[in-house]
Protein backbone atom coordinates (compact mmCIF):
# COMPACT_ATOMS: atom_id res chain seq x y z
CA UNK A 1 0.00 0.00 0.00
CA UNK A 2 1.80 3.27 -0.99
CA UNK A 3 2.31 5.96 1.27
CA UNK A 4 0.60 9.38 1.31
CA UNK A 5 2.54 11.37 3.99
CA UNK A 6 4.41 10.70 6.32
CA UNK A 7 5.68 12.64 9.61
CA UNK A 8 8.98 12.50 11.39
CA UNK A 9 9.99 13.67 14.96
CA UNK A 10 7.71 16.53 13.83
CA UNK A 11 7.19 19.98 16.40
CA UNK A 12 4.54 22.26 15.95
CA UNK A 13 4.59 25.57 17.66
CA UNK A 14 2.05 28.35 17.88
CA UNK A 15 4.14 31.90 19.50
CA UNK A 16 6.82 29.94 20.99
CA UNK A 17 4.02 27.48 22.85
CA UNK A 18 4.76 23.84 21.62
CA UNK A 19 1.51 22.34 20.54
CA UNK A 20 2.93 19.02 19.17
CA UNK A 21 6.25 17.44 19.77
CA UNK A 22 8.13 14.70 18.10
CA UNK A 23 5.11 13.19 16.30
CA UNK A 24 5.26 10.33 13.85
CA UNK A 25 2.27 9.36 11.63
CA UNK A 26 2.30 7.58 8.18
CA UNK A 27 -1.00 7.95 6.25
CA UNK A 28 -1.59 5.19 3.49
CA UNK A 29 -4.13 5.21 1.25
CA UNK A 30 -7.33 4.09 2.12
CA UNK A 31 -6.55 4.92 5.64
CA UNK A 32 -9.57 6.02 7.59
CA UNK A 33 -7.61 7.38 10.84
CA UNK A 34 -10.05 8.91 14.11
CA UNK A 35 -7.71 11.59 15.22
CA UNK A 36 -9.12 12.25 19.18
CA UNK A 37 -7.44 13.80 21.79
CA UNK A 38 -8.84 16.66 24.15
CA UNK A 39 -9.53 19.99 23.37
CA UNK A 40 -6.45 21.95 22.46
CA UNK A 41 -4.59 19.04 22.16
CA UNK A 42 -3.23 19.63 18.91
CA UNK A 43 -5.50 18.12 16.98
CA UNK A 44 -6.57 21.35 14.36
CA UNK A 45 -2.55 21.96 14.34
CA UNK A 46 -1.90 18.20 13.06
CA UNK A 47 -4.80 19.68 10.50
CA UNK A 48 -2.47 22.96 9.86
CA UNK A 49 0.71 21.44 9.74
CA UNK A 50 -1.08 18.84 6.96
CA UNK A 51 -2.56 21.62 4.81
CA UNK A 52 0.69 23.75 4.91
CA UNK A 53 -0.60 26.51 6.89
CA UNK A 54 1.85 26.07 9.78
CA UNK A 55 5.66 25.49 8.84
CA UNK A 56 6.55 22.68 11.27
CA UNK A 57 9.87 23.89 13.88
CA UNK A 58 11.42 20.50 13.92
CA UNK A 59 10.99 17.73 12.20
CA UNK A 60 9.58 16.97 8.94
CA UNK A 61 6.57 16.21 6.59
CA UNK A 62 7.24 14.31 3.34
CA UNK A 63 4.50 13.67 1.14
CA UNK A 64 4.23 11.13 -2.10
CA UNK A 65 4.30 13.11 -5.32
CA UNK A 66 0.44 12.14 -5.78
CA UNK A 67 -0.28 14.78 -3.21
CA UNK A 68 2.08 17.70 -4.86
CA UNK A 69 0.90 17.43 -7.87
CA UNK A 70 -2.13 18.89 -8.26
CA UNK A 71 -4.47 15.76 -7.05
CA UNK A 72 -4.02 17.23 -3.46
CA UNK A 73 -5.94 17.44 -0.20
CA UNK A 74 -9.49 18.17 0.28
CA UNK A 75 -10.94 20.08 3.34
CA UNK A 76 -13.68 20.12 5.75
CA UNK A 77 -13.31 23.25 8.02
CA UNK A 78 -14.40 22.61 11.98
CA UNK A 79 -16.98 25.25 11.39
CA UNK A 80 -17.47 26.58 8.06
CA UNK A 81 -15.39 30.11 8.20
CA UNK A 82 -17.41 30.82 5.39
CA UNK A 83 -19.67 33.75 6.26
CA UNK A 84 -23.32 32.26 5.29
CA UNK A 85 -24.90 35.73 4.29
CA UNK A 86 -22.56 36.13 1.14
CA UNK A 87 -23.79 36.52 -2.06
CA UNK A 88 -22.43 33.20 -3.49
CA UNK A 89 -24.35 30.04 -4.64
CA UNK A 90 -24.41 26.45 -3.92
CA UNK A 91 -22.55 25.59 -6.63
CA UNK A 92 -19.66 28.68 -6.79
CA UNK A 93 -18.99 27.01 -3.32
CA UNK A 94 -18.19 23.56 -4.37
CA UNK A 95 -16.36 25.18 -7.67
CA UNK A 96 -14.39 26.82 -5.38
CA UNK A 97 -12.80 23.60 -4.17
CA UNK A 98 -11.60 23.15 -8.11
CA UNK A 99 -9.02 26.17 -6.91
CA UNK A 100 -6.29 24.19 -6.07
CA UNK A 101 -5.69 23.51 -9.48
CA UNK A 102 -6.07 26.74 -10.93
CA UNK A 103 -4.23 29.12 -8.69
CA UNK A 104 -4.56 32.99 -9.80
CA UNK A 105 -7.17 33.18 -12.77
CA UNK A 106 -9.82 30.66 -11.80
CA UNK A 107 -12.06 30.74 -15.15
CA UNK A 108 -14.24 27.19 -14.59
CA UNK A 109 -14.20 25.45 -18.23
CA UNK A 110 -17.49 23.17 -18.76
CA UNK A 111 -16.01 20.16 -17.37
CA UNK A 112 -15.34 21.74 -14.05
CA UNK A 113 -19.40 22.47 -14.43
CA UNK A 114 -20.00 19.23 -15.10
CA UNK A 115 -18.32 17.97 -12.36
CA UNK A 116 -19.84 20.36 -9.81
CA UNK A 117 -23.02 19.28 -11.23
CA UNK A 118 -22.26 15.50 -10.33
CA UNK A 119 -21.10 16.21 -6.83
CA UNK A 120 -24.29 17.95 -6.30
CA UNK A 121 -26.53 15.04 -7.71
CA UNK A 122 -23.91 13.00 -5.61
CA UNK A 123 -24.62 14.48 -2.42
CA UNK A 124 -28.83 14.86 -2.86
CA UNK A 125 -28.16 18.61 -3.39
CA UNK A 126 -30.27 18.61 -6.70
CA UNK A 127 -32.34 21.60 -7.12
CA UNK A 128 -30.65 23.89 -5.13
CA UNK A 129 -27.51 24.77 -7.93
CA UNK A 130 -28.68 28.69 -7.24
CA UNK A 131 -29.48 28.71 -3.94
CA UNK A 132 -27.82 30.92 -1.62
CA UNK A 133 -26.47 29.50 1.90
CA UNK A 134 -29.04 30.97 3.88
CA UNK A 135 -31.68 28.80 2.24
CA UNK A 136 -30.12 25.61 3.28
CA UNK A 137 -30.40 23.73 6.74
CA UNK A 138 -27.25 22.83 8.78
CA UNK A 139 -26.94 19.21 7.36
CA UNK A 140 -27.35 20.66 3.48
CA UNK A 141 -25.26 23.42 4.06
CA UNK A 142 -22.32 20.67 5.33
CA UNK A 143 -22.77 18.43 2.51
CA UNK A 144 -22.07 21.58 0.38
CA UNK A 145 -18.70 22.02 2.18
CA UNK A 146 -18.27 18.60 1.93
CA UNK A 147 -18.66 19.00 -1.90
CA UNK A 148 -15.88 21.84 -1.97
CA UNK A 149 -13.49 19.79 0.01
CA UNK A 150 -14.22 16.33 -2.53
CA UNK A 151 -14.73 17.98 -6.03
CA UNK A 152 -10.62 17.99 -6.95
CA UNK A 153 -10.99 14.55 -6.37
CA UNK A 154 -8.21 14.57 -3.59
CA UNK A 155 -6.36 11.71 -2.52
CA UNK A 156 -6.22 12.44 1.21
CA UNK A 157 -9.55 13.94 2.63
CA UNK A 158 -9.23 16.05 6.20
CA UNK A 159 -12.07 16.25 8.38
CA UNK A 160 -12.13 18.81 11.36
CA UNK A 161 -14.81 17.88 13.81
CA UNK A 162 -17.60 17.40 11.35
CA UNK A 163 -20.06 16.47 13.82
CA UNK A 164 -19.89 19.65 15.38
CA UNK A 165 -22.74 21.28 12.41
CA UNK A 166 -24.02 18.01 10.92
CA UNK A 167 -27.66 17.80 11.91
CA UNK A 168 -28.71 14.73 13.85
CA UNK A 169 -30.62 13.49 10.57
CA UNK A 170 -28.57 13.16 8.48
CA UNK A 171 -25.79 12.17 10.98
CA UNK A 172 -26.29 8.61 9.18
CA UNK A 173 -25.96 9.85 6.13
CA UNK A 174 -23.25 11.84 6.31
CA UNK A 175 -20.83 8.54 7.87
CA UNK A 176 -22.28 6.19 5.01
CA UNK A 177 -20.55 8.83 2.82
CA UNK A 178 -17.79 9.40 3.70
CA UNK A 179 -17.13 5.30 3.97
CA UNK A 180 -17.74 5.36 0.52
CA UNK A 181 -15.72 8.20 -0.15
CA UNK A 182 -12.98 6.05 1.87
CA UNK A 183 -13.05 3.53 -1.33
CA UNK A 184 -11.67 6.31 -3.31
CA UNK A 185 -9.42 8.59 -0.93
CA UNK A 186 -7.91 8.15 2.69
CA UNK A 187 -9.67 9.82 5.59
CA UNK A 188 -8.25 12.00 8.11
CA UNK A 189 -10.88 12.85 10.60
CA UNK A 190 -10.56 15.07 13.77
CA UNK A 191 -13.21 14.37 16.37
CA UNK A 192 -13.52 14.84 19.85
CA UNK A 193 -16.56 12.21 20.09
CA UNK A 194 -15.16 9.00 19.91
CA UNK A 195 -18.10 7.50 20.12
CA UNK A 196 -19.25 9.66 16.93
CA UNK A 197 -16.46 8.08 14.95
CA UNK A 198 -15.78 4.52 16.58
CA UNK A 199 -18.43 2.65 14.05
CA UNK A 200 -16.38 3.94 10.71
CA UNK A 201 -12.51 4.69 11.49
CA UNK A 202 -9.93 2.01 10.75
CA UNK A 203 -7.09 3.31 13.05
CA UNK A 204 -6.65 5.74 15.36
CA UNK A 205 -4.38 8.45 16.99
CA UNK A 206 -4.54 10.17 20.14
CA UNK A 207 -3.08 13.63 19.83
CA UNK A 208 -2.46 15.43 23.15
CA UNK A 209 0.88 17.44 22.36
CA UNK A 210 2.49 13.86 21.46
CA UNK A 211 0.73 11.66 18.88
CA UNK A 212 0.35 7.88 19.66
CA UNK A 213 -1.21 5.44 17.27
CA UNK A 214 -3.64 2.99 17.73
CA UNK A 215 -5.23 0.21 15.51
CA UNK A 216 -8.74 0.35 15.61
CA UNK A 217 -8.42 -3.60 17.31
CA UNK A 218 -7.59 -2.03 20.64
CA UNK A 219 -11.19 -0.49 21.16
CA UNK A 220 -13.40 -2.62 19.47
CA UNK A 221 -17.10 -1.57 17.97
CA UNK A 222 -18.48 -4.04 20.45
CA UNK A 223 -16.82 -2.75 23.15
CA UNK A 224 -18.15 0.97 22.35
CA UNK A 225 -21.89 -0.34 21.20
CA UNK A 226 -22.11 -1.99 24.48
CA UNK A 227 -22.30 1.39 26.14
CA UNK A 228 -25.09 2.46 23.76
CA UNK A 229 -23.85 5.85 24.24
CA UNK A 230 -20.63 8.12 23.17
CA UNK A 231 -17.63 6.93 25.04
CA UNK A 232 -16.22 10.32 26.87
CA UNK A 233 -13.42 8.40 28.36
CA UNK A 234 -10.25 7.04 27.07
CA UNK A 235 -7.20 6.81 29.84
CA UNK A 236 -3.31 5.71 28.61
CA UNK A 237 -1.82 3.24 31.04
CA UNK A 238 -1.45 3.77 34.79
CA UNK A 239 -3.83 6.63 34.85
CA UNK A 240 -5.29 7.01 38.87
CA UNK A 241 -9.21 7.79 38.60
CA UNK A 242 -11.96 7.49 40.67
CA UNK A 243 -15.39 6.49 38.56
CA UNK A 244 -18.25 8.01 41.12
CA UNK A 245 -21.63 5.88 41.39
CA UNK A 246 -24.49 6.97 39.66
CA UNK A 247 -27.24 8.46 40.96
CA UNK A 248 -30.59 6.66 41.39
CA UNK B 1 -25.56 80.54 -26.99
CA UNK B 2 -22.95 80.10 -24.48
CA UNK B 3 -25.30 78.90 -22.05
CA UNK B 4 -26.68 75.85 -23.65
CA UNK B 5 -22.95 75.10 -24.51
CA UNK B 6 -22.26 75.53 -20.53
CA UNK B 7 -25.39 73.57 -19.88
CA UNK B 8 -24.89 70.91 -22.42
CA UNK B 9 -20.74 70.25 -21.06
CA UNK B 10 -22.78 70.41 -17.74
CA UNK B 11 -25.43 67.46 -18.72
CA UNK B 12 -22.33 65.35 -20.36
CA UNK B 13 -19.79 65.52 -17.28
CA UNK B 14 -22.95 64.60 -15.32
CA UNK B 15 -23.96 61.49 -17.51
CA UNK B 16 -20.38 60.13 -17.92
CA UNK B 17 -19.78 60.55 -14.01
CA UNK B 18 -23.10 59.15 -13.68
CA UNK B 19 -21.81 56.12 -15.48
CA UNK B 20 -18.69 55.80 -14.29
CA UNK B 21 -19.42 56.36 -10.21
CA UNK B 22 -22.40 53.43 -10.89
CA UNK B 23 -19.15 51.09 -12.45
CA UNK B 24 -17.04 51.79 -9.69
CA UNK B 25 -19.04 52.28 -7.17
CA UNK B 26 -20.76 48.91 -8.21
CA UNK B 27 -17.84 46.76 -8.41
CA UNK B 28 -16.36 48.09 -5.09
CA UNK B 29 -19.22 48.16 -3.32
CA UNK B 30 -20.40 44.77 -3.93
CA UNK B 31 -16.86 43.51 -2.83
CA UNK B 32 -17.00 45.57 0.39
CA UNK B 33 -21.11 45.02 1.34
CA UNK B 34 -20.15 41.29 0.78
CA UNK B 35 -16.56 41.01 2.87
CA UNK B 36 -18.63 43.11 5.74
CA UNK B 37 -15.99 46.04 5.54
CA UNK B 38 -18.03 49.04 5.28
CA UNK B 39 -16.73 50.20 8.85
CA UNK B 40 -12.82 49.72 7.22
CA UNK B 41 -14.08 51.92 3.82
CA UNK B 42 -15.67 54.48 5.97
CA UNK B 43 -11.99 54.44 7.51
CA UNK B 44 -10.73 55.10 4.84
CA UNK B 45 -12.74 57.91 3.33
CA UNK B 46 -12.24 59.64 6.10
CA UNK B 47 -8.63 59.38 6.61
CA UNK B 48 -8.16 60.17 2.87
CA UNK B 49 -9.51 64.23 4.00
CA UNK B 50 -6.21 64.34 5.70
CA UNK B 51 -5.06 64.13 2.56
CA UNK B 52 -6.53 66.27 0.85
CA UNK B 53 -5.54 69.14 3.84
CA UNK B 54 -1.86 68.06 2.84
CA UNK B 55 -2.28 68.90 -0.66
CA UNK B 56 -3.76 72.62 -0.12
CA UNK B 57 -1.23 73.12 2.13
CA UNK B 58 1.95 71.91 0.33
CA UNK B 59 0.02 72.99 -3.28
CA UNK B 60 -0.16 69.80 -4.44
CA UNK B 61 -3.04 68.21 -6.33
CA UNK B 62 -5.64 67.26 -3.22
CA UNK B 63 -7.14 64.41 -4.79
CA UNK B 64 -3.74 62.99 -5.57
CA UNK B 65 -2.65 63.56 -1.66
CA UNK B 66 -6.44 62.15 -1.03
CA UNK B 67 -5.79 59.14 -2.81
CA UNK B 68 -2.19 58.00 -0.96
CA UNK B 69 -3.71 58.55 2.50
CA UNK B 70 -6.56 56.49 1.73
CA UNK B 71 -4.16 54.09 0.25
CA UNK B 72 -2.11 53.84 2.65
CA UNK B 73 -4.55 53.95 5.46
CA UNK B 74 -6.27 50.61 3.66
CA UNK B 75 -3.20 48.65 3.12
CA UNK B 76 -2.08 49.59 7.08
CA UNK B 77 -5.19 48.70 8.33
CA UNK B 78 -5.23 45.10 5.94
CA UNK B 79 -2.00 44.77 6.98
CA UNK B 80 -2.34 45.06 11.15
CA UNK B 81 -5.32 42.98 10.70
CA UNK B 82 -3.34 40.22 8.23
CA UNK B 83 -1.10 39.95 11.25
CA UNK B 84 -3.88 39.86 13.96
CA UNK B 85 -1.78 42.28 16.36
CA UNK B 86 -4.80 44.64 16.74
CA UNK B 87 -8.22 45.46 17.42
CA UNK B 88 -9.71 46.27 14.06
CA UNK B 89 -12.75 48.12 14.77
CA UNK B 90 -10.60 50.69 17.08
CA UNK B 91 -7.64 50.97 14.95
CA UNK B 92 -10.19 52.07 12.43
CA UNK B 93 -12.00 54.42 14.51
CA UNK B 94 -8.30 56.17 15.32
CA UNK B 95 -7.63 56.68 11.81
CA UNK B 96 -11.34 58.00 11.13
CA UNK B 97 -10.73 60.87 13.36
CA UNK B 98 -6.91 61.28 13.08
CA UNK B 99 -7.67 61.88 9.35
CA UNK B 100 -10.31 64.44 9.57
CA UNK B 101 -7.79 66.35 12.19
CA UNK B 102 -5.35 65.87 9.69
CA UNK B 103 -7.08 67.43 6.71
CA UNK B 104 -8.70 70.10 9.62
CA UNK B 105 -5.35 71.67 10.35
CA UNK B 106 -3.86 71.82 7.35
CA UNK B 107 -6.72 73.26 5.43
CA UNK B 108 -6.41 75.76 8.34
CA UNK B 109 -3.10 76.53 8.37
CA UNK B 110 -3.28 76.87 4.95
CA UNK B 111 -2.41 80.71 3.73
CA UNK B 112 -4.52 82.87 2.27
CA UNK B 113 -7.67 81.87 0.49
CA UNK B 114 -9.52 79.45 2.63
CA UNK B 115 -10.45 76.12 -0.40
CA UNK B 116 -14.14 75.33 -0.54
CA UNK B 117 -13.80 72.53 2.06
CA UNK B 118 -18.07 71.91 1.91
CA UNK B 119 -17.55 70.86 -2.02
CA UNK B 120 -14.95 68.44 -0.61
CA UNK B 121 -17.06 68.01 2.31
CA UNK B 122 -20.81 67.26 0.44
CA UNK B 123 -19.48 66.83 -2.83
CA UNK B 124 -20.68 69.28 -5.82
CA UNK B 125 -20.66 68.72 -9.23
CA UNK B 126 -19.60 72.23 -10.10
CA UNK B 127 -15.75 71.66 -8.71
CA UNK B 128 -15.41 68.46 -10.81
CA UNK B 129 -13.04 68.80 -13.64
CA UNK B 130 -12.69 67.11 -17.14
CA UNK B 131 -9.51 65.46 -15.20
CA UNK B 132 -12.19 64.05 -12.52
CA UNK B 133 -13.99 62.22 -14.63
CA UNK B 134 -11.23 61.07 -16.95
CA UNK B 135 -9.98 59.16 -13.86
CA UNK B 136 -12.86 58.21 -12.70
CA UNK B 137 -13.15 56.23 -16.43
CA UNK B 138 -10.04 54.71 -16.35
CA UNK B 139 -10.85 53.37 -12.48
CA UNK B 140 -14.03 51.75 -13.90
CA UNK B 141 -11.69 50.32 -16.73
CA UNK B 142 -9.26 49.09 -14.39
CA UNK B 143 -12.15 47.58 -12.11
CA UNK B 144 -13.88 45.95 -15.14
CA UNK B 145 -10.47 44.40 -16.12
CA UNK B 146 -9.39 42.97 -12.93
CA UNK B 147 -12.94 41.80 -11.61
CA UNK B 148 -13.24 40.26 -15.04
CA UNK B 149 -10.04 38.14 -14.86
CA UNK B 150 -10.17 37.89 -11.47
CA UNK B 151 -13.21 37.39 -10.52
CA UNK B 152 -13.80 33.79 -9.13
CA UNK B 153 -10.73 34.25 -7.06
CA UNK B 154 -11.81 37.64 -5.41
CA UNK B 155 -14.89 35.53 -4.70
CA UNK B 156 -13.51 32.87 -3.05
CA UNK B 157 -10.98 34.84 -1.33
CA UNK B 158 -13.17 37.33 0.08
CA UNK B 159 -16.34 34.04 0.96
CA UNK B 160 -13.43 32.00 2.65
CA UNK B 161 -10.47 33.74 2.97
CA UNK B 162 -9.13 30.80 5.48
CA UNK B 163 -10.17 27.88 3.39
CA UNK B 164 -8.38 29.94 0.18
CA UNK B 165 -5.21 29.87 2.03
CA UNK B 166 -5.25 26.28 1.92
CA UNK B 167 -4.54 26.51 -1.51
CA UNK B 168 -3.54 29.67 -2.72
CA UNK B 169 -0.33 31.62 -1.78
CA UNK B 170 -1.71 34.79 -3.50
CA UNK B 171 -4.40 35.61 -0.71
CA UNK B 172 -2.77 38.51 0.57
CA UNK B 173 -1.93 40.03 -2.75
CA UNK B 174 -5.30 39.68 -3.53
CA UNK B 175 -6.52 41.26 -0.45
CA UNK B 176 -3.73 44.18 -1.05
CA UNK B 177 -4.86 45.12 -4.41
CA UNK B 178 -8.60 44.93 -3.99
CA UNK B 179 -8.32 47.16 -1.11
CA UNK B 180 -6.16 49.50 -2.68
CA UNK B 181 -8.49 49.30 -5.35
CA UNK B 182 -11.56 50.27 -3.25
CA UNK B 183 -9.74 52.82 -1.24
CA UNK B 184 -9.09 54.51 -4.96
CA UNK B 185 -12.07 54.40 -5.96
CA UNK B 186 -13.60 55.56 -2.61
CA UNK B 187 -11.14 58.76 -3.44
CA UNK B 188 -12.25 59.53 -6.99
CA UNK B 189 -16.06 59.70 -6.18
CA UNK B 190 -15.11 62.08 -3.12
CA UNK B 191 -15.56 64.64 -5.65
CA UNK B 192 -19.00 64.59 -6.74
CA UNK B 193 -20.73 62.46 -3.26
CA UNK B 194 -18.41 64.30 -0.96
CA UNK B 195 -16.50 62.68 1.94
CA UNK B 196 -19.18 62.32 4.55
CA UNK B 197 -21.70 60.77 2.03
CA UNK B 198 -19.77 58.85 -0.92
CA UNK B 199 -19.50 55.81 1.38
CA UNK B 200 -23.29 55.62 1.38
CA UNK B 201 -22.98 55.48 -3.06
CA UNK B 202 -20.93 52.18 -2.07
CA UNK B 203 -22.81 50.35 0.30
CA UNK B 204 -26.40 51.26 -0.78
CA UNK B 205 -26.75 50.03 -4.34
CA UNK B 206 -25.77 46.59 -3.31
CA UNK B 207 -27.85 46.33 -0.80
CA UNK B 208 -30.85 47.17 -2.76
CA UNK B 209 -29.60 44.39 -5.16
CA UNK B 210 -29.27 41.62 -2.34
CA UNK B 211 -32.90 42.17 -1.46
CA UNK B 212 -33.68 39.74 -4.39
CA UNK B 213 -30.64 37.84 -5.70
CA UNK B 214 -27.91 36.37 -3.93
CA UNK B 215 -25.84 35.66 -6.91
CA UNK B 216 -22.36 37.66 -7.10
CA UNK B 217 -22.83 38.57 -10.43
CA UNK B 218 -26.03 39.64 -10.56
CA UNK B 219 -25.35 41.63 -7.48
CA UNK B 220 -22.31 43.54 -9.21
CA UNK B 221 -24.69 43.92 -12.18
CA UNK B 222 -27.93 45.62 -9.88
CA UNK B 223 -25.62 47.42 -7.85
CA UNK B 224 -24.22 49.70 -10.83
CA UNK B 225 -28.24 49.91 -12.15
CA UNK B 226 -29.15 51.36 -9.50
CA UNK B 227 -26.51 53.13 -8.44
CA UNK B 228 -26.96 54.86 -12.39
CA UNK B 229 -30.42 55.73 -11.28
CA UNK B 230 -29.98 57.18 -8.38
CA UNK B 231 -27.15 59.54 -9.03
CA UNK B 232 -28.58 60.31 -12.44
CA UNK B 233 -31.64 60.87 -10.75
CA UNK B 234 -29.54 62.64 -7.99
CA UNK B 235 -28.20 65.13 -10.72
CA UNK B 236 -31.38 66.27 -12.25
CA UNK B 237 -32.87 66.96 -9.03
CA UNK B 238 -30.24 68.51 -7.45
CA UNK B 239 -29.95 70.89 -10.79
CA UNK B 240 -33.60 71.83 -10.61
CA UNK B 241 -34.33 71.88 -6.51
CA UNK B 242 -30.61 73.82 -6.58
CA UNK B 243 -29.43 71.82 -3.37
CA UNK B 244 -26.33 69.79 -3.13
CA UNK B 245 -25.58 67.00 -5.62
CA UNK B 246 -23.90 64.69 -3.39
CA UNK B 247 -27.03 64.38 -0.10
CA UNK B 248 -29.67 64.23 -3.21
CA UNK B 249 -27.95 60.76 -4.82
CA UNK B 250 -27.91 59.17 -1.66
CA UNK B 251 -31.65 60.05 -0.52
CA UNK B 252 -32.88 59.15 -3.82
CA UNK B 253 -31.06 55.74 -3.44
CA UNK B 254 -32.53 55.22 0.11
CA UNK B 255 -35.72 55.91 -1.68
CA UNK B 256 -34.86 53.15 -4.57
CA UNK B 257 -33.99 50.89 -1.50
CA UNK B 258 -37.29 51.34 0.69
CA UNK B 259 -39.09 50.99 -2.40
CA UNK B 260 -37.61 47.71 -3.93
CA UNK B 261 -37.55 46.50 -0.06
CA UNK B 262 -41.18 46.98 0.22
CA UNK B 263 -42.32 45.73 -3.19
CA UNK B 264 -40.27 42.11 -2.49
CA UNK B 265 -41.48 42.17 1.05
CA UNK B 266 -45.64 42.64 0.16
CA UNK B 267 -44.31 40.05 -2.93
CA UNK B 268 -43.16 37.43 -0.33
CA UNK B 269 -46.16 37.95 2.21
CA UNK B 270 -48.48 37.19 -0.47
CA UNK B 271 -47.00 34.52 -1.90
CA UNK B 272 -46.54 33.06 1.66
CA UNK B 273 -50.64 33.55 2.17
CA UNK B 274 -51.05 31.69 -1.36
CA UNK B 275 -48.94 28.60 0.01
CA UNK B 276 -51.40 29.16 3.36
CA UNK B 277 -54.32 29.13 1.56
CA UNK B 278 -53.36 26.03 -0.57
CA UNK B 279 -52.47 23.96 2.78
CA UNK B 280 -55.77 24.95 3.91
CA UNK B 281 -57.34 23.55 1.15
CA UNK B 282 -56.11 20.33 1.22
CA UNK B 283 -59.03 17.51 1.83
CA UNK B 284 -58.30 15.67 5.52
CA UNK B 285 -58.40 12.27 4.45
CA UNK B 286 -56.92 10.61 7.63
CA UNK B 287 -60.44 10.99 9.10
CA UNK B 288 -61.36 8.49 11.07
Amino acid sequence: MAYLLEMNSLSASYDNNVVLEDVNLTVNENDFIGVIGPNGGGKTTLLKVILGLIEPVNGKIIFNNDLINGNSIGYLPQISTGDANYPVTVTDVILSGMMIRKKIISRMSAIDKKRAHEIINELGLSGMENSSLTELSGGQLQRVFLGRAIIGNPKLLLLDEPGNFVDSTFENDFYEKLKELNSRMAILMVSHDIGMISAHVKSYACVNRKLHNHPSSEISNEQLLAYGCPIQLITHGEVPHTVLKSHS
Amino acid sequence: MEGSILQYDFIVKGLMGAVFASLTAGLAGTYIVSKRMVFLSGGITHASFGGIGIGYFFGFNPVLGAAIFGILSALGVEYLSVRQKIREDSAIGILWAFGMATGIIFIFITPGYSPNLMSYLFGSILTVTNADIIALGIMSLVLILYFGIFYRTILYISFDESFARTYSSYVNIFKYVTTALVALTIVLNIRMAGVVLVLSLLTIPPNIAMIFTRVYSKVIVWSVVAGFIGTAAGYVISYFAGIPVGATIIFTLVIIWVIVKLIFQIGRKSKNAKCKMQTNHLPITNNH
